[in-house]
């Protein structure tokens, strides 16, 4: 059992690895995947601060709704991941791997690091883009611990649910379908972009329980408001909630090879 | 001697449909045996069996002496396995891609690049080690995936159709590396291929499977000697056991598939 646990995360880094290095050599796609957040930030965040219209807890529009699009381009990057087993099921990546005497889970890790690396990429403009636009962060080493923290399981959780949908899924067209249409409900059922008290009832019951939210709140608390009661909550939530979901798509997506 | 790869009454089922109709045979250690058949015939959903990626709804079969069930840890470090389509990563370089294969089949970390460095010069790719794969030819890159099946030393190397859409001296560049890893390494060589001239000229034994069943096993020149016929090809035989299917053949996906391989190795 340790020993096995061991060669999970070995083989899990190796091909977390593997997956920086191919980005390593051909980065033109994080500078393109910057674009969104950019937008988000710099005209949405900037139109909708000048009218003042949604409650903030006496912070800007724009510190408020910073921690939303960064969790925004987070999972916009986990929530496709699925997409690379199709193409790796396709082109026979995927069951030379499966072939290999490397464990479910570590191929399922291994993806979600590199999830979560990308993810971290992604923060590094962002925090860059909100120091160009004057939005006051509250970054110390311990909060930047807590983001890379949040970014990483929370990276996890949308990869894993990835990987299961594209299990099930199977094609390239249908799973492009499906991302499309999960991923704007998860970010605006959220805490994104406005606070929760303002939904209607059952919205917020759904945003209690979108896993978005806690990285949301997790990410507010450690850059924004320094307010850390809720944290090791946020984190318990997330890190149970990919735990859960890694073992599911370990379980589920060799079956895409069938 | 015992077989290396030992198949007793093995059969697959999806829902009504059997895949796989109840087939045994078994393989010689150090042999060159070509499973054959048209598409659809089971010879892949057999081959996916064999290297533990598919459970079988009954029978077994056992590689290198392990059950490919209960034993399939044992099973997957015993072979190497060189999937129909490209299956090395084109955005790594050369280097890297075996890299990753040695570090996943747990080859001892001082032997690491010794061997790496040794597989591709064995396969004449010496110069090319930094190179990102995407910018190799087709037969280079099929020469990769042999590299990387290697590795780890292997009993047996499965190849599934490893020389489709690979232009002639491709092909022939291909099969002389297998053919010296059998005499160096004494690797048994267990592979499915569309072109009989192939499985003619490199097979010690040939197997043709037909709607999930085993039609023929033998050594091409016993098939030959079945038809009946004067001076017959293997195509002949083939056509004599599968009941002329080749061109009625093949589902959509299959075909997109095969045509992809072919459009990308090009």
């Amino acid at each position: 059992m340790f020993n096995y646990i061991i060669k999970t995360i070995s083989k899990s880094y190796i091909l977390a690895e593997m997956e920086v290095r191919k980005l390593l050599h051909d980065p033109t796609e994080l500078i393109s995947r910057a674009l969104q957040p950019i937008l988000w930030l710099g005209i949405f965040g900037e139109a909708l601060s000048k009218i003042r219209a949604i409650p903030t807890q006496g912070y800007t529009y724009l510190q408020f709704l910073t921690p939303g699009i960064l969790t925004q381009s987070v999972v916009f990057v986990a929530i496709f991941y699925g997409l690379y087993i199709i193409m790796d099921r396709d082109t026979g990546i995927l069951q030379k791997l499966l072939v290999t005497p490397t464990p479910r889970l570590a191929l399922v890790w291994g993806r979600m690091i590199s999830a979560g690396v990308r993810g971290l990429s992604q923060a590094i403009i962002i925090f860059l883009f909100a120091l160009i636009l004057r939005i006051q962060l509250h970054v110390t080493l311990w909060s930047l611990l807590g983001v890379f923290v949040i970014i990483m399981l929370g990276a996890g959780f949308f990869t894993g649910l990835s990987m299961i949908i594209a299990s099930i899924v199977k094609t390239r067209e249908r799973f492009m379908g499906i991302g499309q249409v999960i991923t704007q409900p998860l970010f605006f059922a959220s805490s994104a972009i406005y606070p929760i008290s303002i939904m209607p009832h059952w919205l917020q019951v759904v945003a209690n329980v979108n896993p978005l939210s806690y990285m949301v709140d997790g990410l507010r608390g450690l850059i924004i408001t320094g307010n850390m009661v809720q944290l090791p909550f946020d984190i318990l939530v997330l890190a149970v909630a990919t735990l859960i979901i890694s073992i599911i798509s370990a379980w589920m997506y060799p079956k895409v090879v069938i | 001697m015992s077989d290396i790869i030992d198949v007793k009454n093995l059969t697959k089922r999806f829902g009504d449909f059997t895949a796989v109709d109840n087939i045994s045979f078994g393989v010689m250690p150090q042999e060159i045996f070509a499973f054959l058949g048209p598409n659809g015939a089971g010879k892949s959903v057999t081959i996916k069996m064999l290297i533990t990626l598919l459970k079988p709804t009954s029978g077994q079969a056992a590689v290198d002496g392990y059950d490919v069930v209960t034993h399939s840890a044992d099973v997957r470090n015993a072979i190497g396995y060189v999937p129909q389509s490209i299956s090395v990563d084109g955005t790594l370089t050369a280097y890297e891609n075996l890299m990753l294969m040695a570090r996943l089949y747990e080859v001892p970390r001082k032997e690491r690049k010794t061997r790496i460095k040794e597989v591709l010069d064995f396969l004449g790719l010496g110069d090319h080690a930094d190179s990102l794969v995407r910018t190799f030819s087709g037969g280079m890159i099929r020469k990769m995936e042999i590299g990387q099946a290697m590795l780890h030393r292997p009993h047996v190397l499965f190849l599934d159709e490893p020389t489709t859409g690979l232009d002639p001296i491709a092909r022939q560049n291909v099969w002389q590396r297998v053919l010296e890893l059998r005499k160096t390494f004494g690797i048994t060589i267990f592979f499915s291929t569309q072109y009989m001239e192939e499985a003619d000229l490199v097979a010690d034994r040939v197997a043709i499977m037909n709607q999930g069943k085993i039609a023929v096993i033998g050594t091409v020149a016993e098939l030959k000697a079945k038809t009946g016929k004067p001076d017959a090809s293997l195509d002949d035989a083939f056509i004599y056991f599968t009941g002329n299917q080749l061109e009625t053949s093949g589902n959509f996906r299959e075909i997109r598939r095969a045509r992809k391989t072919e459009q990308r190795l090009h």
